[in-house]
């Protein structure tokens, strides 16, 4: 059972997809238990993988019995063992709180809506857990295409925003594919350890600078990465509460964590750092992204749009964490993208509630809401510590490791900007928790209503949420035995 | 002159599809229409679509179905006399994803044509505006 993992993990919600849309056309109450039973599959298998990794080390596991490089092999070491756990659990956790959301938004579009959901956990888990770059360009899509279709489910605006990360995702996947191409003419492989074994000689060749800086643009664009951010906050602001939950956490997380195979995998911390002398240059671009994330999400008076853009910034910690080049940058990017995606479900699940509740998300429909809805707002606070960094919420820890890089690498602009974004979180957050707190709560049409009551989300989205909410606080704990049990060792011996 | 020739000569494959990559990228940048524009983007996957097909061709080479095949196990195979089939396979693929992208994309145009009654990305933008 337990030497099936990878399969499971990836081969039970794709077919679960199936099944569900047909359920939908039969009885509609069956989606959402056959979604719920799909994804505790590949909870159970990526912690199961987890724990082989732990106890054995790398784990290969080849498809249907054939063999690399001619067959696809999914590799699961120390780096996708930690990403895995998360993006499952992620989706899990989000699909529960999700079910209320969708009975009350579009009751008629349930079984499409889950089918899409499994579809794109489907995509994000086997891009994760691939060893082929093929195979993650499929799969790549799959979850784009799946994404656009539970994005354009949303307001009004909801599908033009879709159409324009349309537009920018398509360019993104086809540079990635082109890149790989370029890696296939000079190495006739498609396996990433097998591209990693024939590359070395042939590093100063112009095709494999040329593959490595088009993959690179092509991650940039799907991760948002600042010049390339625009079709973000649209994307995600006008989106349904259930599916930007989803997407916001993990779609730039899973595209980060591509980032960091590209540079630990396929070319080697060696080439990406020594032989190609831009590191500095994508620093200083990731401090810009930080800075401008942080000063575009002061200028919204929307809660949705104003983390949307947190969002932007955040992927500016990653990338420039791990263009660092040293180890504790490499550390904090990777910690980075598993406490990022926790904290970012936990504000866009507090975004899920309020919106079931309050129907609106701007700024004015959120007075009063502590009284309102005071485990909700509870999640928030520690959402938004963590995202400020305070101890020992988890967001500390992952910044604490990126400051500590960018002193050893003598990058001081980046370290200012994870400083000035943090402080400018404080402010962010400060301001929203002072409009719930302070100002008495007023109904969506604008007579003050004065009841103190309490009337918070129902127990499904609450109890999801306070579980996120616990769990940033127990990986802030436990971060000591993550990094030194499991990044330690994802990070090649040779990055000092 | 005589060399910058030959190189673009030679390697014909690699400017035709730079050139459709370049068209497509133009027509999703500068059109206004949100139709052409996905046209645009179609055209920029087909360029990539062409480039992988391109390298996979031999000199000489002809389509890879093994000659003397049936019952001549111990017959060498010379791979150079076929032409990769490995890069072709990779598009098939790559051209579901085409479609799939372009089936996506049209019908979200659809919807926003009922919501706004226009294609024309100015108009819009201008309807959103004045909301």
């Amino acid at each position: 059972m337990s030497e099936q993992y990878p399969a499971l993990l990836v081969v039970v919600p794709l077919l679960s997809a199936f099944f569900i849309s047909i359920a939908g056309w039969i009885n509609k109450r069956w989606c959402f238990p056959i979604a719920v039973a799909a994804l505790s599959v590949s909870v159970w298998s990526s912690f199961g993988l987890l724990f082989r990794v732990l106890n054995e080390g790398v784990i290969v596991y080849k498809l249907g019995g054939w063999s690399p490089p001619m067959g696809i092999a999914y590799y699961i070491d120390y780096l996708n063992g930690l990403v895995l756990p998360v993006v499952s659990t992620v989706a899990l956790l989000n699909l529960i709180s999700s079910k209320r959301i969708v009975d009350q938004q579009f009751p008629d579009k349930t079984g499409p809506f889950y089918t899409l959901y499994v579809l794109m956990v489907t995509g994000l888990l086997g891009i994760v857990v691939t060893g082929d770059a093929f195979n993650l360009y499929v799969l790549l899509e799959i979850a784009a295409l799946t994404g656009y279709g539970l994005l354009a489910m949303g307001e009004e605006r909801a599908p033009l925003a879709t159409l324009n990360y349309l537009y920018m995702g398509t360019i993104g996947a086809c540079f990635y594919l082109l890149g790989v191409g370029y890696l296939y003419i000079v190495t006739g492989s498609l396996n990433m350890v097998d591209i990693a074994r024939l590359l070395p000689p042939i590093y100063q060749s112009k095709a494999v600078l040329a593959a490595f800086i088009i993959c690179m643009v092509g991650v940039w664009l799907k991760m948002a990465f600042f010049p390339l951010h625009a079709w973000l906050p649209n994307a995600y602001t006008y989106a349904n509460s259930a599916a930007s939950s989803l997407i916001a956490p993990l779609v730039t997380k899973v595209m980060v964590y591509v980032m960091i195979r590209l540079i630990l995998t396929i070319f080697t911390p060696k080439f990406a750092f020594t032989t190609l002398a831009v590191s500095n240059a994508v620093v200083w671009l990731a401090v810009i992204a930080i800075v401008m994330g942080a000063v575009l999400a002061l200028a919204e008076r929307n809660l949705k749009k104003m983390l949307t853009y947190i969002v932007v910034a955040e992927v500016g910690y990653m990338v420039g964490g791990a263009w660092l080049g040293n180890r504790d940058g490499m550390t904090g990017a990777i910690l980075h993208i598993v406490n990022d995606a926790l904290m970012t479900l936990c504000v866009f699940m507090v975004v899920g509630n309020i919106v079931y509740k309050v129907k609106g998300y701007a700024f004015e429909d959120l007075k009063g809401l502590f009284r309102k809805m005071p485990f909700t707002m509870g999640a928030l606070v520690i959402g938004a510590m963590s995202i400020i960094g305070v101890p020992p919420t988890c967001g500390f820890f992952s910044k604490w490791y990126l400051i500590v890089g960018a002193i050893s690498a003598g990058h001081y602009g980046f370290m200012t900007a994870l400083i000035f974004s943090s402080l400018v979180n404080v402010v962010l957050f400060f301001r929203v928790f002072e409009i719930c707190y302070f100002e008495p709560f007023a109904d969506h049409h604008g007579h003050n209503n004065h009841s103190e009551g309490m009337d918070e989300a129902p127990v499904t989205m609450v109890f999801p949420l306070l579980i996120v909410a616990a769990v940033l606080i127990l990986v802030g704990l436990y971060t000591g035995d993550i990094v030194n049990h499991v990044i330690r060792f994802a990070i090649p011996e040779a990055m000092a | 002159m005589t060399d910058l020739i030959s190189t673009v000569v030679a390697k014909y494959n690699y400017w035709i599809y730079i050139t459709l990559m370049m068209i497509g990228l133009y027509a999703m940048i500068v059109k206004n229409n949100l139709v052409k524009k996905i046209v645009g983007m179609n055209i920029f996957q087909t360029a990539i679509i062409l480039f992988y097909v391109s390298i996979g061709v031999k000199k000489g080479g002809t389509i890879p179905i093994i000659e003397h095949g049936h019952g001549q196990e111990n017959h060498v195979v010379h791979a150079v006399d076929y032409i990769n089939p490995l890069p072709h396979v990779l598009m098939l693929t790559a051209i579901v994803v085409g479609v799939a992208t372009l089936g996506v994309a049209l019908a979200l145009a659809i919807k926003i044509y009922n919501n706004y009654n226009t294609l024309e990305e100015d108009e819009i933008l201008a309807q959103v505006r004045g909301k």
